[in-house]
């Protein structure tokens, strides 16, 4: 049996060597409580963010090239940079909707943390000049609900938050707000859409940018719970102090949570770009390789959307940059392991099928697309597959995300790497991040599907003279 | 229309009234409804309609995109089995077939005794302790055929403190104080920039800087 060295009131979080930068208040149980925050230093990074003024804590922001934690990697000092001069009142919404396969960091933030988080959001409003915001937190995370809520009720008690905060002009409210089970929500101007009372379906950008066009029509930051996590820490302690860790495009630690066939799976915070793959899976401080008895067979990078890394990808850093040259993304922080047990038709499947039920319907290709993707792969699963099944999934694929898709080098048949991103016919990354499993798992273990293949085509495939327009009368019949 | 009682009518009234536009409380109010009777009646959603200046159709077409929102009555216990690849690569399959034999439905159906509700579900976020499960979205973590048997007749003698009757999520709310709060900002209330930032002005005309 594995040895988990997890910090038991906190399950899943491993407490690691490296520096603590967001999970620093984890060891304790009490970590949740105004108690335990105050006399660990929260606020602290809220008074020093007063003592300056809102341009210079955006300066320091920017100077920490601090990346955003939800998945796109934009710098957060960047994004800040965008909202239209003067076109008041600017709001923050703060993306509490982990839904993301494999993704857990935010929540053990919320739940574990929520002061760090509070004040986090307060140094972003008074920053920029966002005069409300609004918690969003994903639905069936009850207790971080609840830990939010009791953290603002105190931190209100306290003068934290609210009117006049700390004896200052800097005055906001946060807002608690909670959803009801979409995936999609995630994407920030869907969550948007949500807030405003509608179903989540995302909106076209442009010119939706929320920072020009957000929330009730007005400029809008949305940010990750861990970008903004970082925040206390960063006002604290500075830009410099915050570049000596990680590399020098990405500064800092980041969560991951790492599952499926580890010796000790969890989420670790680790420093990015100077932390490899490798090291993350096999370290002992880590994962600690690959369950007894097996090897590693595939692994996804950066949750159930980015592209399947191999064997030859192990050594990469956490780093956006690299890992997007080489066919995929970080993302999320999600790295899901599989060892030679697995069937890779059947784990991409259950990530399409994911797609399937969370497309909101509002693109064609994907709400057709990735509903297609699911029928033939269940049927090749089924043993009702048809040779031109294959051909029939990338032409789907190709609908939903034309051109070559991002994929990671296959050494062994000289195959390149093909960068990330990739291109899209909709509005939002949902309908391409379910071409990923398909194209991953075609390139590489072709053979797999080939085996599980045991019809024939019902006209053969020489003799007819347009084989995708038969093939694809066929499916719709 | 009247469905909510009186506590839960005051505690929609705040809810609504930390939003610039009152819309924008629909979901929060769904869940207080759920919470008042375990699943969204046609009469809690024309109150939610009335309260926040929508059509019952506008509610329904909101509520209907979000799973966790029942239209019909469901368990007092909702079981979500998490399938997703994290829990699929540790048994979850296996572990549903488990809990359909136990509880004697498929997935999406509900006990005749009307206790349980289970559910097929996506992932639910604690993928380093799979398989896993919520109970009226309170954890269950690496669960085993055993473990869901027990967790079952816990349930069913009362014996699972944490997890509170389907609709309930969290046991605290937040209260902004009426004194304390800096109130809601409507976009056509706020169009000068907030007080705070003239320290960026001060500090320009005294220093210079940009």
């Amino acid at each position: 049996m594995p040895t988990h060295a997890y910090v038991p009131h906190a399950p899943g979080y491993v407490d690691n060597d490296g520096p603590k930068i967001v999970t620093a208040r984890f060891p304790h149980e009490d970590s949740f409580t105004i108690g335990r925050a105050e006399a660990t230093g929260a606020y602290l990074g809220l008074k020093a963010a007063l003592d300056r003024r809102p341009s210079e804590v955006h300066d320091e922001v920017r100077n920490a090239t601090l990346l955003g934690r939800g998945g796109a990697g934009f710098p957060a000092g960047v994004k800040w940079g965008f909202m239209p001069p003067g076109k008041y009142p600017y709001y923050l919404v703060v993306n509490g909707d982990e839904s993301e396969p494999g993704t857990y960091k935010d929540r053990l933030l919320m739940e574990r943390d929520p002061h760090q988080l509070i004040e986090g959001c307060l140094i972003a409003c008074y920053a920029l000049g966002l005069q409300q915001c609004f918690l969003y937190v994903r639905g069936e995370m009850a207790l971080a609900q609840e830990h939010i809520a009791m953290a603002l009720n105190d931190a209100y008690a306290k003068g934290y938050v609210g009117k006049n905060i700390l004896g200052t002009d800097f005055s906001v409210d946060i807002v608690l707000t909670w959803g009801a089970g979409a995936y999609i929500v995630g994407e920030e101007t869907a969550l948007i859409e949500s807030l405003e009372g509608n179903r989540g379906m995302p909106r076209l950008k442009p010119p939706y940018f929320p920072a020009a066009i957000g929330l009730y029509g007005q400029p809008t930051i949305v940010n990750n719970v861990e970008t903004l996590s970082n925040l206390p820490w960063l006002m604290r302690n500075g830009a410099d102090q915050y570049k000596t860790y990680g590399s020098d495009d990405s500064p800092g630690t980041r969560m991951f949570a790492v599952s499926g066939h580890v010796r000790r799976p969890g989420v670790y915070e680790v420093e990015q770009g100077v932390t490899t793959f490798r090291e993350l899976l096999y370290g002992d401080n880590f994962c600690q390789g690959i369950r007894d008895g097996h090897e590693l067979k595939m692994f996804v990078p950066g949750g159930g959307s980015a592209p399947w890394f191999f064997e030859e990808q192990l050594d990469l850093p956490l780093e956006a940059r690299p890992v997007g040259a080489a066919g995929s993304m970080l993302g999320s922080g999600a790295i899901v392991v599989m060892d030679e047990t697995t069937d890779a038709v059947k784990a991409a499947l259950r990530l399409v099928r994911f797609y399937a039920r969370e497309s909101c319907g509002k693109c064609t290709p994907c709400r057709e697309g990735t509903t297609w993707e699911e029928r033939i792969l269940q049927r090749i699963l089924d043993g009702e597959g048809r040779p031109s099944d294959i051909d029939l999934l990338l032409d789907i694929a190709d609908n939903i995300s034309p051109g070559p898709y991002p994929v990671a080098a296959d050494p062994d048949r000289s195959l390149e790497a093909i960068p990330f991103p990739p291109k899209q016919t909709t509005i939002c990354p949902l309908g391409p991040s379910s071409v990923a499993p398909i194209t991953s798992t075609i390139r590489r273990f072709r053979h797999e599907y080939e085996a599980k293949i045991t019809k024939r085509d019902s006209i053969p495939v020489a003799s007819a003279p347009v084989v995708a327009e038969t093939v694809a009368e066929e499916v719709i019949a | 229309m009247t469905y909510f009682d009186d506590s839960n009518l005051a505690t929609a009234r705040e809810i609504i009234s930390r939003y610039p536009r009152p819309k924008s409380a629909l979901i929060p109010l769904l869940h207080l409804a759920q919470e008042q009777d375990g699943w969204v009646t046609d009469d809690a959603m024309r109150q939610i309609a009335e309260l926040t200046g929508t059509t019952p159709a506008e509610v329904k077409g909101t509520g209907s995109f979000y799973e966790m929102f029942k239209f019909h009555p469901v368990g007092t216990y909702v079981v979500n089995v998490c399938t997703n690849i994290a829990c699929q690569l540790l048994g979850a399959e296996d572990l549903l077939a488990h809990a359909e034999a136990t509880l004697g439905v498929k997935a999406g159906g509900t006990t005749a005794d009307g206790m349980f509700t289970l559910e097929d579900v996506e992932c639910i976020a604690a993928c380093t302790e799979a398989p896993c499960l919520q109970v009226n979205y309170r954890y269950r973590l690496r669960v085993s055929d055993a473990d869901f048997d027990a967790l079952i007749d816990d349930l069913r003698h009362g014996r699972a403190d944490d997890v509170p009757e389907h609709g309930t999520l969290a046991l605290v709310r937040q209260h902004i104080p009426a004194d304390t709060g800096a109130g809601i900002v409507a976009p056509e209330d706020a169009r000068e920039a907030p007080v705070w930032l003239a320290r960026n002005a001060k500090a320009d005309d005294a220093g210079g800087e940009s």
